[in-house]
C-alpha cells in the first residue's frame, strides 16, 4: 500500500519535551503559601490591621509627643469631640451671699413649702455656682442638691452639694468639681430639727468654663496675662479620643498601653514557643525513654489550672510599687504555656523522622544537627506559625484578664486591660473610656484572629478548615 | 473501659499531687511570710501564731503536715478570718460558682451545637453569615467587657419595663442567674458553634452520609442520625477545657455582678494575701478541673462507640 501516497486529514503530533515542560514556574512552599494568603481577602485585610496597630503603636507616640502621665485638670472624663472653649475670667472674688430676715423655726417638716424662686447670682461658671432663693417660712435651714439629670419624675435630686443651718441664709455657692454642662440645683427647706420639707425647687443652670488670665499663662496657653482681657475666648488643650477620670489623654495611654499589651502578646508567645521547639524537638528526635519522661512533665504542667497558676506566679514575683509588672507576667506565662508548643512539635518531629527523605539524607552522610535544623524544623515552621498566630490573642486575653482583676500591670503603667478596668466604674456616664481601650483589645484579638485562619489555610494542607 | 478508668483516675491524683506540691513550694518561696502586718507584733505572739500555723517547722515537715491534712481533706485556716476554716469557705462559695458555671457550660454546649448545626445547614446563605458575624464578635471580645455590656443591658430593661425584671446584681433567686450565665457562657458558646460548624461540614461531605442519602432517607434522619451524632463529638472532647475556661471567666462575672462565688473570693484572698485561702482554693480548683477532664473523656467514650471498642 503506497501510504504516503494519499492524503492525510490530519497531522502527525510532534512529541517533544515542550509537552513534559510545567507551565507554572515551580513555586517554594513560602511562595505558594504566599500566594494563598494573597488570595484570602480577610487573611489580607487582618494582615494590615495587625501592620496598621503595631505602626500605631511603635510611631504612634512618636507623632502624638503627649506624655500619658500629665493630667489636664480642666478637662477630666471628657469624651472625644468635647467643647474645649474657655472664656477667660477676672481673679476669683469671694461672695459675701444672701441674706433673709429669719421666721421662727417650725418643727414639722410637713407644713414647709418650696423655696418660691431659686436664681443664679452673677455667671454660672466651672469655678462656681452661686444660687439665691427666696426665704421659706418656718425654715430652719436648707439643703442644696445637683444633679446632672433632670429630677423631675422620681424626686432624685442628686448628690447634696451643701447645707445651709440658719434661716437666716437664703444664698450658697457651689465649688465642688463642676463641669461645663447643665446642673439640676433642688433647694428643699429643713425644720428645726434637720428633717427634709417633701417640696423641692429645681432650676436647671448652664454652667460656662473659665480660666483665669493667670492660669493660662501658668498652663502654656498664653504667652503673657496681658494679652487676653476678661470675656475673651481660650482654645484648651486638644484630646482626640477625650480624657480619662484623671484628666489623662486618651489617644497618648492607648499608644503607651498598647506598648505593654502588643509587647506581652507577640514577645511572649515568640518566647514560650522557642521554648516549645527545643523541648519538643529534643523529645521527638530522641524518643524512647527519655521522650516519655520529659513529655510526662509537660502533661503534668498542661494540668495545672492557668490562670491560677498565672496568680500564684505574680504573688511570687512580688512586684514592687514602681515596677510595671511587665516582666513578672511574661516569665509566668513562659513557664506554663510552653508545654501545648512542646507537644504540637514533637509530634510533628515525630511524624518528619519516618519519612524517606530524610532516611536518604541519613544515608548521604548528614549529622543529627544537620537533619533537624535543615529538614525538620523549617518543615514543622508552618505549623508553629499558625500556633504563634492563635498565642497572640490569648495572651493578650491574658494580660487584659489579669489586669482587670487587679492581678496585671500596676498602675500608671497604662495596659488596654487596666484601662478597661478603669473605664468600667464609670461606665454609664462616660462609657468612651471603656469603648475606646475594649475596641482595641477586639480588634487586635480579631486581627490576629483572621489572620491565624488564613495562615492555616496558606501553610498546613491537613489543618485547612472546612470553609 | 474499667481499666481504662482506673489508669485515668490514678493519673489524676498524681496530677492533683502535682499541682498541690508545686503551689505549695510556689507559696513558700514568696517573699515576706503571711504573719507579715502593718502592726507591730510582739515576739511572743508571733511564736505562738507560727507555732498555731505550724510555721516554725522544718520546711520538708510543713509539706508532710500540709499533705497528710490535704489527704483528710483539711485545707486549715483563713489567715485572715481566723474563725472561719478554708473548708467551710470552699464549701459554701462553691455551690455559688459551680451553679453559676453549669447553668453556663450548658446554655454554651446547647447553643453552641445549634447555632453549628445551623449555619452548616445555611452553608453560606444568610443565618451563616449573620450568625458566624456573630461568633467572630464572641471570640475578639474579652469577656468582662461583655458582662458590663450584659449589666448595661439589664439596666435598660428595667427601664424599659417599669418594674425589676432581672436584678444587676446580687445571688439568690433565678433571676439573678439568667443574664450572668448567657453572659459567662457567651465567649465558650461562639468558639463550640465555630467547632461545630466545621465539624458539621466535614460530616456532610463524608462518604457515608452521601450514601444514606443515596439510598433515599429522609433528610430529617440523615441529619439526627447521622450528622447530628458524629458531629458532636469533637464538641464533647473540648468540653474539658471549656469548663476550665468558664471556671476562670467566673471570676470576672461574679466580681461584675457581685455575686458571692468562690472566684470573686480567690480574687479577694489574693489581693488579701489569705495564704491558705489561695493555696486551698487553688488545689481544689485545680483537683476540679482535673476531674471534669476525665469525667468529659469517660463521657467521650460512652457517646462514641468506636473509643470504647479500641
Amino acid at each position: 500500500m503506497a501510504e504516503s501516497a494519499l492524503p492525510l486529514s490530519f497531522e502527525r503530533v510532534h512529541v517533544g519535551r515542550e509537552v513534559e515542560t510545567i507551565s507554572r514556574p515551580s513555586l517554594s512552599y513560602w511562595q505558594d503559601a504566599w500566594l494563598r494568603l494573597k488570595a484570602n481577602r480577610r487573611a489580607l485585610i487582618s494582615l494590615y490591621l495587625v501592620i496598621g496597630l503595631l505602626a500605631f503603636t511603635l510611631f504612634g507616640p512618636l507623632l502624638w509627643r503627649i506624655d500619658p502621665a500629665v493630667q489636664d485638670l480642666d478637662q477630666i472624663s471628657v469624651p472625644p469631640g468635647a467643647d474645649r472653649r474657655a472664656t477667660v475670667a477676672a481673679e476669683y472674688v469671694p461672695w459675701d451671699g444672701v441674706t433673709a430676715t429669719p421666721t421662727a423655726p417650725s418643727m414639722d417638716a410637713r407644713e414647709l413649702a418650696a423655696p418660691a424662686s431659686v436664681a443664679v447670682a452673677g455667671e454660672a461658671v466651672t469655678r462656681s455656682v452661686r444660687l439665691f432663693w427666696d426665704a421659706v417660712p418656718g425654715a430652719g435651714g436648707y439643703r442644696v442638691f445637683r444633679n446632672i439629670y433632670d429630677p423631675a419624675p422620681d424626686d432624685a435630686f442628686g448628690l447634696p452639694v451643701g447645707e445651709v443651718l440658719s434661716p437666716a441664709t437664703v444664698s450658697f455657692e457651689d465649688r465642688l468639681d463642676l463641669k461645663p454642662t447643665v446642673y439640676y440645683y433642688s433647694v428643699v427647706a429643713l425644720d428645726a430639727l434637720g428633717y427634709e420639707s417633701a417640696e423641692a425647687a429645681t432650676v436647671s443652670v448652664d454652667v460656662t468654663r473659665v480660666i483665669t488670665a493667670a492660669e493660662a499663662v501658668q498652663k502654656g496657653l498664653i504667652e503673657r496675662a496681658a494679652d487676653v482681657r476678661p470675656g475673651d475666648i481660650l482654645k484648651l488643650p486638644f484630646h482626640p479620643l477625650g480624657t480619662d477620670y484623671l484628666g489623662r489623654d486618651l489617644l497618648a495611654r492607648l499608644m503607651h498601653g498598647a506598648r505593654v499589651s502588643l509587647f506581652i502578646g507577640i514577645v511572649a508567645p515568640f518566647a514560650f514557643v522557642a521554648v516549645g521547639i527545643i523541648y519538643g524537638s529534643a523529645a521527638g528526635f530522641v524518643g524512647g525513654r527519655f521522650d516519655q519522661l520529659i513529655m510526662r512533665f509537660a502533661d503534668f504542667v498542661v494540668a495545672l489550672p492557668f490562670l491560677l497558676f498565672m496568680i500564684l506566679l505574680r504573688i511570687l514575683f512580688n512586684v514592687e510599687s514602681g515596677d510595671s509588672g511587665i516582666y513578672p507576667m511574661m516569665v509566668a506565662m513562659l513557664l506554663l504555656s510552653w508545654p501545648a508548643a512542646a507537644r504540637l512539635v514533637r509530634g510533628q518531629i515525630l511524624q518528619i523522622r519516618e519519612e524517606g527523605y530524610i532516611g536518604a539524607s541519613r544515608l548521604l552522610g548528614a549529622k543529627t544537627n544537620y537533619l533537624v535544623l535543615r529538614h525538620m524544623i523549617p518543615n514543622t515552621m508552618g505549623v508553629i506559625l499558625v500556633t504563634l498566630t492563635f498565642a497572640v490573642p490569648s495572651a493578650i486575653f491574658t494580660e487584659a484578664f489579669l489586669s482587670f482583676i487587679g492581678m496585671g500591670v500596676a498602675p500608671p503603667t497604662p495596659s488596654w486591660g487596666s484601662m478597661c478596668n478603669e473605664g468600667l466604674k464609670t461606665m454609664l456616664t462616660t462609657p468612651h473610656e471603656l469603648i475606646a481601650p475594649a475596641l482595641l483589645i477586639s480588634i487586635t484579638v480579631l486581627a490576629f484572629n483572621l489572620l491565624g485562619d488564613g495562615l492555616r489555610d496558606a501553610l498546613d494542607a491537613r489543618m485547612r478548615a472546612t470553609e | 473501659m474499667l481499666l481504662y478508668t482506673v489508669k485515668r483516675l490514678i493519673q489524676g491524683v498524681v496530677t492533683v499531687w502535682f499541682i498541690a506540691t508545686a503551689t505549695f513550694f510556689a507559696m513558700h518561696f514568696v517573699p515576706g511570710d503571711p504573719l507579715a502586718n502593718d502592726k507591730a507584733m510582739a515576739p511572743e505572739i508571733r511564736a505562738n501564731l507560727e507555732a498555731r500555723y505550724g510555721l516554725d517547722k522544718p520546711l520538708m515537715e510543713q509539706y508532710w503536715i500540709y499533705l497528710r491534712n490535704m489527704m483528710q481533706g483539711d485545707f486549715g485556716i483563713s489567715f485572715t478570718q481566723q474563725n472561719r476554716e478554708v473548708n467551710d469557705i470552699i464549701a459554701e462559695h462553691f455551690k455559688v460558682s459551680a451553679t453559676l458555671g453549669i447553668l453556663a457550660i450548658v446554655f454554651a454546649a446547647f447553643g453552641g451545637i445549634l447555632w453549628g448545626a445551623l449555619t452548616a445547614l445555611y452553608r453560606n446563605r444568610t443565618p451563616d453569615v449573620v450568625i458566624m458575624l456573630l461568633v467572630i464578635l464572641g471570640i475578639s471580645v474579652p469577656g468582662f467587657v461583655f458582662a458590663a455590656l450584659g449589666q448595661l443591658g439589664v439596666v435598660k430593661i428595667n427601664d424599659f419595663l417599669g418594674f425589676t425584671l432581672f436584678p444587676v446584681a446580687g445571688w439568690g433567686t433565678v433571676q439573678h442567674m439568667i443574664v450572668p450565665s448567657l453572659v459567662l457562657g457567651l465567649g465558650t458558646m461562639a468558639f463550640l458553634t465555630r467547632l461545630m460548624r466545621s465539624s458539621m461540614l466535614e460530616i456532610t461531605s463524608s462518604d457515608f452520609v452521601r450514601t444514606a442519602r443515596s439510598k433515599g432517607l429522609p433528610v430529617t434522619r440523615i441529619f439526627r442520625k447521622h450528622q447530628l451524632r458524629n458531629a458532636i463529638l469533637p464538641v464533647v472532647t473540648v468540653l474539658g477545657p471549656s469548663i476550665a475556661a468558664i471556671t476562670t471567666g467566673g471570676f470576672v462575672v461574679e466580681i461584675v455582678f457581685a455575686i458571692p462565688g468562690l472566684g470573686r473570693y480567690f480574687v479577694q484572698a489574693v489581693q488579701q494575701s489569705d495564704y491558705t485561702v489561695i493555696m486551698g482554693t487553688t488545689v481544689f480548683y485545680g483537683a476540679f478541673l482535673v476531674l471534669m477532664v476525665i469525667l468529659v473523656d469517660l463521657i467521650y467514650g460512652l457517646v462514641n462507640p468506636r473509643v470504647r471498642l479500641e
